[in-house]
């Protein structure tokens, strides 16, 4: 039950955080060019941001949460049940950034969730 | 060269960017905690590992790279679609994987390689939809709303 319930906070917590960044870094706008001024006025202004900092304590829940769950159960166990995130942060893309996930973006990280979850399995 | 094609070129070039920075930071951090050993938790057991990690030069590489990641990830979220970019990222475990066989010939079950197969399947599927879906704001709307 316990595990479930950090589990739940794990995945929550980083597709959570993650969604917020996006939404923080979409606001930021990109740097003009991928040169260190350039990205140093990005990274400031990144910083200014709001969304960017709601992010930051949801991330640091989340790994928290993987650390004292890795102290219960083994990494072959916790990698894989936390894949889960990889469709929780689709569907959070979807009706929260409102990205368009098309059918084969969604096959896409189908696989890619069953293929971490078994690649962590060993 | 076409904007689309830029787009796909720069995002692909940043994910690789952010899988080559998160596993040599990870890879680092292990190296340098190796060295440390097992941190006993208690006060002083936590005080020995905090001096053992800020003073160990491996740990800062690691530090460096996972700052390099972060950027990197930073940067590529202000184009490219989350949904993009998240599963993409997942390369990076099969990357490890074969990294695995072909430096320390460690020995892959079948099952973990058939996980390799579905993740690149997965990422090619993601890779050839459009980076961007969401429509760009322009930077003088964003100065306003700021």
């Amino acid at each position: 039950m316990r595990v479930a319930l950090l589990l739940g906070v794990l995945i929550l917590g980083s597709t959570g955080g993650e969604i917020a960044i996006t939404h923080g870094m979409k606001a930021t706008g990109e740097p003009e060019r991928l040169r260190p001024r350039e990205l140093l006025q990005f990274l400031t202004r990144a910083m200014r941001n709001g969304w960017f900092w709601a992010g930051v304590p949801l991330m640091a829940l989340s790994f928290y949460s993987l650390l004292i769950l890795l102290s219960w159960r083994p990494i072959s166990f916790v990698i894989p049940a936390s894949a889960l995130s990889y469709v929780v942060g689709t569907l959070g893309a979807k009706y929260i950034l409102l990205e368009d996930v098309s059918p084969a973006r969604w096959i896409g990280v189908v696989l890619v969730c069953a293929g971490v979850a078994l690649v962590a399995a060993g | 060269m076409g904007h689309e094609l830029r787009i796909r070129i720069k995002t692909l070039v940043m994910i690789l960017a952010m899988v080559v920075c998160a596993n040599a930071g990870d890879l680092m951090l292990k190296r340098g905690m190796t060295k440390i050993g097992a941190v006993q938790i208690s006060a002083p057991g936590l005080q020995h590992a905090f001096l053992a990690t800020v003073t160990n030069g491996t740990i800062w590489i690691g530090i460096v790279f996972l700052a390099g990641f972060m950027l990197s990830y930073m940067t590529v979220l202000s184009w490219a679609d989350y949904s993009y970019v998240m599963p993409a990222g997942a390369f990076g475990y099969a990357l490890l994987t074969l990294l695995a066989v072909v430096f320390l010939h460690e020995n892959v079950s079948p099952r973990r390689w058939i996980g390799v197969v579905l993740i690149c399947v997965g990422v090619l599927l993601v890779g050839q939809t459009r980076p961007r879906t969401t429509e760009v704001v322009a930077r003088e709307t964003r100065e306003v709303a700021a």
